[in-house]
């Protein structure tokens, strides 16, 4: 455990937080009551953010094993709002449950022992071809090819993407001994950070949309802003990493346009199945799956270029 | 009737109602959703959609602890009588009414020991579809019990719950439940109109009750 920037993550997080509660606390205490949707939904979040970077900081000094239980339960939770949300017939049940009882287990106990090469093909290589052979003995054909491939996206986007995260402690970074956990809260902060100041600048700034059909809320005005704020806090944090600054920056940027993209793909599926949120299991956030889609996409991308450049 | 005679669960039914309450969020993150009704002390028959053994749990999960411990399920005895230990389960465990769907016996008829039961101050979770629905069908035409309640209880308020999503979960036949996420919608209270025909009453019923599911064009 990296004591020193633990220490300084610790305080720098707890700080962001009490001035954004504090801001938060004077709107409201200044806005006409009863207060707006608008004020509602902001406190809501911010106390879901305190929840959230508690509960990854107890995980955090739990170590390797408190971060392995933590992402197999948010894998459960994504997989369970996204099982919800699509097509599936009362023949697939013995598959569904498999992808709860075996599927995430197993996965995660890869991702433990840093059994690599299985951990990388279990679910894209035998999954993919045995969860459709099951189906198929099952003998139900009724749309067989939505539910085998809603099944093939549910285990693809919530346990393999996910399960990136804490397979970032298995690598050997020469040099960086002992010290991936902060890896993993360079993705967290970078990525989620860049959620947040997307938002900020498309409340700003934004007129342009990206895709109007998709999302009412994604403007280039947000994206380049979000981005642009977020590779520099990248490189503010490079200190965390076994990155140059400039290199931070990059990485940064990188993984931040794939949480962008995630975001996109995971509106876009929303939009498909008529629904506004995933779920509802964080106050003002909605789903897991809300919180977590930028987070899906850019951690493979994110664990690959590390393992690709710096091992 | 007997295990219903005392107002208070047991230490067993206390501990199991808990216990199911507690595995029905974990499993399905239930949650009520209050649109037309609110919780209340007024006594109620609660009726809802019936596909699976879970949906008994899920609807009484979602109320209080207090109406919980005075609100039973009524539940077929030609199935939760048959073998001892469903027995047991079903008035020991879960303080469910049992009645007879087929009966000849005056001492059987499920109408009277319905009502006795509301008589002690209790109220009832009924499915009024009389079985667990696997057609296709989203809900199954109505059996006159609810009719017949409310023609002799009116004071009785009878709420309409869909339960969403539990025949995914727990589908006729399986006994573990898939992790999906479940809600239970509580509507507006229904009552017969003056002169109201038994049939017209039940199709109204039956209406109220699907107008609530949340996702209509999903249910498969």
């Amino acid at each position: 455990m990296p004591m020193h920037e633990t220490l300084i993550l610790v305080v720098g997080l707890a700080a962001v937080l009490t001035t954004a509660s504090l801001v938060a606390a004077i709107l409201s205490w200044r806005a006409p009551k009863p207060l707006s949707s608008t004020l509602v939904n902001l406190n809501q979040r911010i106390n879901a953010w305190w929840v959230m970077v508690v509960a990854i900081t107890v995980a955090f000094f739990l170590g390797r094993s408190g971060m392995t239980i933590l992402f197999a339960l948010i894998s459960f939770a994504a997989l369970r709002e996204f099982v919800t949300l699509t097509h599936s017939r009362r023949s697939d049940h013995w598959v569904l449950l498999g992808m709860f009882g075996i599927i995430i287990p197993f996965q995660y106990w890869l991702v433990w022992t840093a059994w690599y090469g299985l951990f990388t093909i279990f679910i894209p290589v035998y999954c993919f071809l045995l969860m459709p052979a099951i189906t198929a003995l099952h003998g139900d054909t009724e749309r067989f090819l939505e539910r085998v491939s809603a099944q093939q996206w549910a285990v693809m986007i919530s346990v393999y993407c996910v399960s990136h995260v804490p397979a970032l402690l298995t690598l050997d970074v020469p040099g960086f001994e002992g010290r991936n956990l902060l890896l993993i809260a360079f993705l967290i902060i970078t990525v989620q950070g860049s959620d947040v100041l997307q938002y900020i600048f498309g409340k700003l700034f934004g007129r342009h949309l990206i895709s109007p059909k998709v999302s009412p809320s994604k403007t280039w005005e947000g994206l380049v802003g979000g981005l642009a704020t977020s590779s520099l806090l990248g490189a503010l944090l490079s200190f965390l990493t076994p990155f140059s600054p400039l290199q931070a920056a990059g990485v940064a940027f990188i993984a931040c346009l794939m949480g962008f993209l995630g975001g996109l793909v995971a509106s876009a599926i929303k939009r498909d199945q008529g629904v506004k949120d995933w779920g509802h299991l964080i106050e003002g956030h909605g789903g897991m799956m809300d919180r977590a889609d930028s987070l899906v996409f850019a951690a493979p991308i994110f664990f690959h270029t590390v393992r690709y450049f710096w091992t | 009737m007997s295990k219903l005679g005392t107002r208070t669960f047991t230490l067993l039914q206390t501990v199991t109602s808990v216990g199911l309450s507690a595995l029905a969020w974990a499993v399905t993150g239930v949650r009520p959703i209050w649109n037309g009704s609110q919780p209340s002390d007024r006594q109620r028959i609660y009726f809802a959609n019936h596909a699976s053994h879970g949906d008994f749990i899920l609807l009484s999960a979602c109320l209080s602890e207090k109406e919980r411990a005075r609100t039973h399920a009524v539940a077929a005895a030609d199935y939760w009588g048959k073998t001892r230990l469903r027995r047991f389960i079903a008035e020991d465990m879960l303080s469910s009414v049992l009645i007879h769907r087929q009966w000849t016996d005056e001492a059987e008829n499920p109408i009277s020991i319905m009502l006795s039961v509301l008589d002690e101050g209790h109220s009832l979770i009924i499915f009024p579809e009389g079985t667990r629905n696997m057609t296709d069908e989203p809900l199954l035409p109505f059996r006159s019990g609810l009719y017949n309640l409310s023609m002799a209880r009116p004071d009785v308020e009878l709420i309409p719950c869909w339960i969403e999503n539990m025949s995914r979960v727990l589908p006729k036949g399986q006994f573990v439940p898939v992790p999906l996420l479940c809600r239970v919608v509580f509507g507006a209270p229904i009552a017969i109109a003056p002169g109201e025909e038994r049939r017209a009453f039940l199709d109204r019923a039956r209406q109220a009750l699907l107008a609530l599911n949340p996702r209509p064009q999903r249910d498969d």
